[in-house]
């Protein structure tokens, strides 16, 4: 409205009113403050790491750093890519569900209750987890150690229900509303024109989805699914509470031995640690550090290039 | 638009902060306004996590009979207490283990004289099981050992069957369960089964699980839990948290204990005192290879350390006073009800107290 005041033509300099210089100086220093944030973390985790990495095998209980931290990276690893494995064809199915199938006045209240599992906090998904998910998960432990045990995966011996594969399971649960509020909306934006389209030419109703939707919204679902495995890598209390962890190396999911996460290892041994062991932990942290911010590139990454086709 | 919306949240939020700064300045307030009977004062410590739920006991009982008063233990685990404490962060520390030789000698530095240090906790750590059917289990520290080891790794292995006569023990793998987090109650259920049985144990007393094999779970409760929940499972924790679960009875000398406050209490008694210190020093090197049936071995001792003389006189009537609380038979006694700790026995009390009584200003 202002520019229809200014009665002289030509004029190249935009207006500039307080409220434009202070928001843009304020969203710019919010912007560097998170930049500052990170690059703060970043270092004071590579300082405080640094002596474990220095000192003698004697101090650490290891040889070396990298096989004190090995386990720990594996076991992150292993327990996010189970629960990615089970969340996200839940999440894009519940997706689906809540954006094409289920009537609109069951979608909004379906869509609204998985939200409401992302403000769960963690400690009580712990609970959950270790009161009443692994007891009832050790009957089928012990079902799948008799019927599967030639599998490496099913080794057993299935005597306790807090093996890495229930601590995957709440991973999942965990993530699952992540992946499935920003599928949904992504779902939600498919040009409607496209839909009718593909319904037009005769497409069922999953032929739409899958020519319509699935393109359109692939590069949304992979960051979604990004999100979620930030939030499975990086989780803590739960993982704390519900997995047995001893640190052993090993795919055998329903035993009572079982891959420690690096979140959850921080957070176990933190209390009771002293001297050069606390470098260490910090030192495990910087590596989960490095591993989420390898995680989020490559999803903006993938991402992106969907994009691009799209 | 925008800016009525920005100054609709930033008018709340200012209002907010104002009236959370006012009531803490009503709290101060209120604080100060009560030390009209008693000793008053903030007096810092820390230490053992152990000691924690005993020392909000003690906290709570201390600041009763003296309002004016505020006691904070900060939980950071036995070894950052003892540092706190040398570095003169900590007026006094709780610890899990006894001063070292060393810490005793930098104590005196720090002190000025001798630190005292005095026994304050004694929980008897009970090996916990979840068998079904079976109503009392006898073990010996050797087949304790061999089965934490993963040694024995079958409920109806013989030498548990030969332990427990008539009792009928399933064919069933055992779950041996362990705390995954550093603990003192690990380091001193291992220091007992490395005194006794080295051979089945041979991975020394220490915080942190030393090996792969059998469960972790996370405190107290998660090893109280995971026994619970997994039928044909086997764990350690302190007594007084696991009163639903069986109690192994430990074999000392020729007889069986079962864990009890008098038994662990018990076994202080029949202790000697660590040679080579101080007089003010009660540090007690655990008999664990007693004969003598009626103590139970298995005990977490914890120690508070304090100085004998403070630089101010605030501070020293302080500690005083709070350890006094502590040791008598009131604190003791506040401890065994809500921490379920063995009460100390009226020898070693007296003893500790004649000590603290020695505290004094420079």
């Amino acid at each position: 409205m202002a520019t229809a005041h200014t009665t002289e033509a030509g004029s190249s300099r935009a207006v500039r009113r307080p409220g434009d210089v202070i928001f843009s100086g304020l969203s710019t220093g919010a912007a560097f403050l998170i930049l500052a944030a990170l690059a703060g973390v970043a270092i004071f985790l590579t300082i405080e790491g640094w002596p474990a990495v220095t000192a003698s095998s004697g101090e650490l209980g290891a040889d070396n750093i990298v096989l004190h931290v090995w386990p720990l990276l594996f076991g992150t690893l292993l327990a996010a890519a189970i629960a990615m494995l089970i969340a996200t064809p839940l999440a894009i199915g519940l997706a689906l569900v809540i954006s094409h199938y289920a009537p609109r006045r069951l979608a909004g209240p379906i869509g609204a209750l998985i939200d409401l599992l992302a403000a769960v906090p963690s400690v009580v998904y712990g609970l959950w987890g270790i009161q009443y998910l692994a007891p009832k998960m050790l009957p089928v432990y012990q079902w799948l150690q008799d019927n599967l045990g030639f599998l490496p995966f099913f080794e057993g011996p299935a005597t306790t229900g807090r093996t890495l594969l229930t601590a995957s399971v709440v991973l999942a649960v965990m993530a699952l509303p992540i992946i499935t509020s920003i599928s949904r909306e992504v779902f939600a934006q498919t040009p409607v024109l496209h839909q009718e389209a593909a319904l037009a030419l005769g497409a069922t109703r999953w032929e739409m989805i899958r020519l319509t939707v699935f393109p359109y919204g692939r590069s949304g679902v992979i960051s979604a699914a990004m999100l979620g495995l930030g939030r499975a890598l990086g989780e803590t209390m739960a993982i704390a509470m519900v997995l047995s962890a001893t640190g052993v190396i090993s795919f055998n999911l329903i035993s009572n031995q079982n891959p420690s996460t690096i979140a959850a290892n921080i957070a176990l041994k933190f209390p009771e640690s002293t001297g050069v062991h606390v470098n260490v932990l910090i030192f495990s942290g910087l590596t989960l550090f490095v591993v989420t911010f390898l995680v989020n590139f490559a999803g903006r990454w993938i991402a992106s290039r969907g994009q691009v086709k799209g | 638009m925008n800016r009525t919306s920005l100054r609709r949240t930033l008018v709340p939020a200012v209002a907010a902060v104002a009236a959370i700064s006012l009531t803490a300045c009503g709290a101060a307030n209120e604080d100060s306004n009560d030390s009209d009977k008693g000793l008053s004062g903030t007096l810092n410590g820390g230490g053992a996590s152990s000691q924690e739920a005993a020392q909000t006991a003690w906290r709570a009982g201390f600041q009763k009979d003296n309002g004016g008063a505020t006691v904070n233990y900060d939980p950071v685990g036995s070894t950052g207490g003892r540092e706190g404490f040398l570095d003169g962060g900590f007026a006094f520390a709780g610890t899990d283990s006894y001063l070292s030789d060393e810490e005793v000698a930098k104590a005196k530095e720090t002190c000025g004289t001798d630190a005292i240090e005095v026994p304050a906790y004694v929980s008897p750590i009970a090996v916990i099981y979840n068998l079904e059917g079976v109503d009392s289990l006898k073990l010996s520290p050797q087949v304790i050992g061999d089965i934490f080891n993963a040694k024995i790794t079958k409920w109806n292995d013989p030498k548990i069957a030969e332990l427990n006569d008539g009792v009928d023990l399933p064919d069933a793998d055992i779950n041996a369960v362990h705390r995954s987090d550093g603990s003192g109650t690990t380091k001193n259920f291992t220091n007992y089964l490395t005194n006794v049985a080295p051979e089945n144990w041979p991975h020394g007393a220490i915080e942190d699980w030393p090996i792969k094999n059998g469960e972790g779970a996370n405190g107290t409760s998660g090893v109280v839990a995971a026994v619970k929940d997994n039928p044909n499972s086997i764990g350690y924790a302190d007594a007084s948290q696991a009163t639903e679960l069986g109690h192994v009875e430990v074999q000392v000398g020729e007889g069986f204990v079962a864990p009890s406050a008098e038994a662990a209490a018990k076994i202080l008694e029949v202790s000697t005192r660590v040679e080579g210190r101080p007089a003010t020093d009660m540090a007690i090197d655990l008999d664990y290879k007693t004969s003598d049936s009626s103590a139970y071995p298995v005990v977490l001792t914890s120690y508070l350390v304090a100085c004998q003389q403070y630089p101010d006189a605030k501070t020293a009537d302080l500690v005083k006073g709070y350890l006094t609380y502590v040791v008598g038979t009131a604190g003791q006694q506040a401890a065994a009800d809500n921490a379920g700790s063995a009460p100390l026995s009226a020898a070693l009390a007296d003893e500790a107290l004649k000590h603290i009584a020695d505290i004094s200003a420079k």
